[in-house]
C-alpha cells in the first residue's frame, strides 16, 4: 500500500511538471530568449521604433482612462449592489458578468454597430456633435472598460457585505457626510480588495485585443495598442520586433501580476 | 397658436427632466450605475441582438448554418470542450500538487500556474508559436493545424482549472483523506470517494469560466491557428473575418449563436454543480 502511494505520488508530481512545464515554462522561456538572444540593444531598437513608442504611449494612456473609469463606477456599482435593496439587483450583477462570457471580438462589433458614425444607433448622432468614438481614442477605452468591467465590481462588493454598514452608520449619525463617510470609513475597509480588482482590471486592459482590433482600425502610429503592434510585426514577418515587444508587454504584465500577489496576501491578513 | 403649444411642450420637457433629477438625486447610485451599464454594455449589446434579426428568425437562422460559419461555431464548441474536461483533470492534479505535496518543483509550477492569466492572449500566441511554431526548438510544429488550437486554449484556460480548486482543497480536512488510507483504501479510492465530491463544485465552476474564455478566445488562436476556412477557423476568428467583409448582420448573427452556446453550457454546468453540493438540511 505505501509503494502504492509513492507511485501515485510520483507519476502525479511527473505529470504536473510537465504538463505545466510544455505548456506554459518551455514556452515563455524560449520567447524570452529569442527576445534577447540577439542582444539587449537590438531588441531595445526593435520595440524604440517610432510605431513601438506609439503603441506603448497609447496603450498606457488607454489603460489609465479604463481603469480610472472601472475603479470610480466599479465601486458604485457595487455600493449599490451591496448597500441597496431594488428590484433589478440580480439584472444588474448579471450584467456586470455579462463580459465573463462574452467573446472580445463580440464586444468589439457591439460597440462598432452602437457607435459608429456610418451604420450605429448612436454613431451618427454623435458624429455631429464632433464625437467620433471609432477609428479613436473613445472606441478602444470602451472597449478596454467594458471587457474589464466585472473585476473591481467582483472584488468589492464581497468586501462591502461582510463589512456591513455599522461603522457607516455610526459615523453618520455623530454628524458624517456622505462623502467623509466614504473616504474615512468605506473606502480605507475597502483598499485591499480595490486594489486587487483594480490591479486585475489593468492586466485585462494591458493585454486586450480582439475588441480593441475590431474598434480601433489598427493605424499604426495613431490607433495601434502594443498588442498590435507585436500582432502586426509578426504578420510583417519582423519577429524580433514581435518577440521584443512580447518581452516588453510581458513584462508589464508581470509587475502587474507581482503586485497582485502582494495585494492578495494583504487582503488575506487583513481580514 | 404654436407659440402656446411650444410652450405647453417645453413645460412638459421641463417638467420631465425635473423629475428625471429628483428621481437622480434621490437615488444617484443606482442612476448613475444604470446610465453607465445602458451606455457601455446594454445598448451596444441590443444593437448586435437587433442586428442579428433584422432579417427575421430564418435569415438568422440561414446565416447561422451558412457551412464555414457553422464549421467554425462546432470547431470552437467541439475545442473548447476538449480542452475543459482535459485541465479539470490536470487542473485538479496540479493543484492537489501545490496543496498536499511539498516537492521542491511544486513551487516553480505554483510560481507560473498564473502567467497565462496575466500574460496578454497575443503574447499567448507568440509565446506558444516561438516554442511550436515553424521554428521549434523542439521540431513539433503545431503551427496550422487543429492542435493548435487545442494547446492555445488549454494554456488560456490553466488558471481557472487550478485556481478554483485550489481554494477548496485546502479547506478540506487531510485527516479523512488519511482515515481512509489507513483503513486500507488505495490513493485512488481514497481520491474518487473523498475528495473528488467535495471538489465536484469548484471543479464546475472552474470548467464553466474556461469554457466560457475558451469558447470565444481570439488572440492566443488567431495567431496559431493559421485560420484555414473549414479546418483551423474559429468562431470569433469567423466573426472577425465576417466584419472585415462589411457582413455585419452575418457577424451579429453568429455573435449571438456563440452567446448562446456560451449560456446554455453554463446553465449544463450550473444545473449539474447543484447536484452536488450537500444538501442542507440532511
Amino acid at each position: 500500500m505505501r509503494s502504492e502511494g509513492r507511485l501515485f505520488r510520483s507519476s502525479l508530481r511527473l505529470f504536473g511538471a510537465l504538463y505545466v512545464g510544455l505548456l506554459v515554462g518551455l514556452p515563455v522561456g524560449s520567447v524570452v530568449y529569442r527576445a534577447l538572444a540577439p542582444g539587449i540593444p537590438s531588441a531595445w531598437r526593435a520595440v524604440t521604433t517610432p510605431a513601438g513608442v506609439h503603441a506603448l504611449v497609447l496603450t498606457l494612456e488607454e489603460t489609465a482612462v479604463a481603469v480610472a473609469l472601472n475603479t470610480v463606477f466599479g465601486v458604485g456599482i457595487a455600493l449599490v449592489l451591496a448597500r441597496h435593496r431594488f428590484p433589478g439587483a440580480s439584472v444588474l450583477e448579471m450584467l456586470v458578468d455579462l463580459p465573463l462570457s462574452i467573446s472580445p471580438v463580440v464586444v468589439g462589433l457591439a460597440i462598432l454597430l452602437c457607435y459608429s458614425s456610418t451604420e450605429g444607433w448612436l454613431g451618427p448622432w454623435l458624429a455631429t456633435h464632433g464625437v467620433h468614438v471609432l477609428f479613436a481614442f473613445p472606441g478602444i477605452v470602451m472597449a478596454s472598460a467594458f471587457v474589464s468591467l466585472p473585476y473591481v465590481v467582483r472584488e468589492v462588493t464581497p468586501v462591502l457585505v461582510e463589512l456591513g454598514d455599522e461603522q457607516e452608520q455610526a459615523a453618520s449619525t455623530l454628524g458624517a457626510g456622505p462623502w467623509t463617510v466614504f473616504w474615512r470609513i468605506t473606502l480605507p475597509s475597502i483598499r485591499w480588495g480595490l486594489a486587487y480588482g483594480v490591479l486585475l482590471t489593468t492586466a485585462r486592459i494591458l493585454g486586450e485585443f480582439g475588441a480593441i482590433s475590431v474598434v480601433s482600425g489598427d493605424i499604426i502610429g495613431h490607433t495601434q495598442t502594443l498588442t498590435q503592434f507585436v500582432d502586426t510585426d509578426l504578420t510583417n514577418f519582423d519577429p524580433a520586433g514581435a518577440y521584443a515587444g512580447a518581452l516588453l508587454l510581458g513584462l508589464i504584465s508581470m509587475m502587474v501580476l507581482t503586485a497582485l500577489s502582494f495585494s492578495r496576501s494583504k487582503e488575506k491578513r487583513s481580514i | 397658436m404654436t407659440s402656446a403649444t411650444d410652450a405647453a411642450a417645453s413645460a412638459r420637457v421641463t417638467h420631465r427632466v425635473a423629475r428625471a433629477g429628483r428621481v437622480l438625486r434621490r437615488a444617484p447610485g443606482p442612476s448613475l450605475a444604470a446610465i453607465y451599464l445602458s451606455f457601455l454594455v446594454l445598448v451596444p449589446l441590443a444593437a448586435v441582438f437587433s442586428n442579428a434579426f433584422t432579417g427575421g428568425p430564418r435569415v438568422l437562422w440561414a446565416e447561422i448554418t451558412e457551412k464555414e460559419t457553422f464549421a467554425a461555431l462546432r470547431l470552437s464548441l467541439l475545442c473548447s470542450l476538449a480542452v475543459v474536461v482535459v485541465n479539470a483533470f490536470a487542473g485538479t492534479a496540479i493543484a492537489w500538487l501545490l496543496v498536499r505535496d511539498r516537492f521542491v518543483l511544486n513551487r516553480a509550477i505554483g510560481a507560473i500556474v498564473d502567467l497565462p492569466f496575466a500574460l496578454p492572449t497575443v503574447i499567448a500566441g507568440v509565446t506558444l508559436l516561438s516554442l511550436y511554431g515553424p521554428n521549434s526548438p523542439l521540431h513539433v510544429d503545431l503551427a496550422f493545424s487543429r492542435y493548435a488550437i487545442l494547446v492555445a486554449l488549454a494554456f488560456v484556460t490553466l488558471p481557472f482549472a487550478v485556481r478554483s480548486v485550489q481554494p477548496v482543497l485546502e479547506e478540506l480536512d487531510a485527516e479523512t483523506e488519511e482515515a481512509a488510507a489507513t483503513l486500507g483504501a488505495s490513493p485512488w479510492t481514497v481520491f474518487s470517494r473523498i475528495t473528488l465530491p467535495s471538489l465536484m463544485p469548484a471543479l464546475l465552476t472552474g470548467a464553466g469560466l474556461g469554457f466560457a474564455r475558451a469558447v470565444g478566445e481570439y488572440g492566443s488562436v488567431v495567431i496559431l491557428s493559421g485560420n484555414v476556412p473549414f479546418k483551423t477557423e474559429v468562431a470569433s476568428v469567423r466573426i472577425f473575418a465576417l466584419i472585415g467583409n462589411d457582413d455585419l448582420p452575418g457577424a451579429a448573427a453568429t455573435s449571438l449563436a456563440l452567446f448562446a452556446i456560451a449560456i446554455v453550457v453554463l446553465s449544463i454546468t450550473a444545473l449539474v454543480r447543484r447536484h452536488y453540493l450537500p444538501a442542507e438540511d440532511t
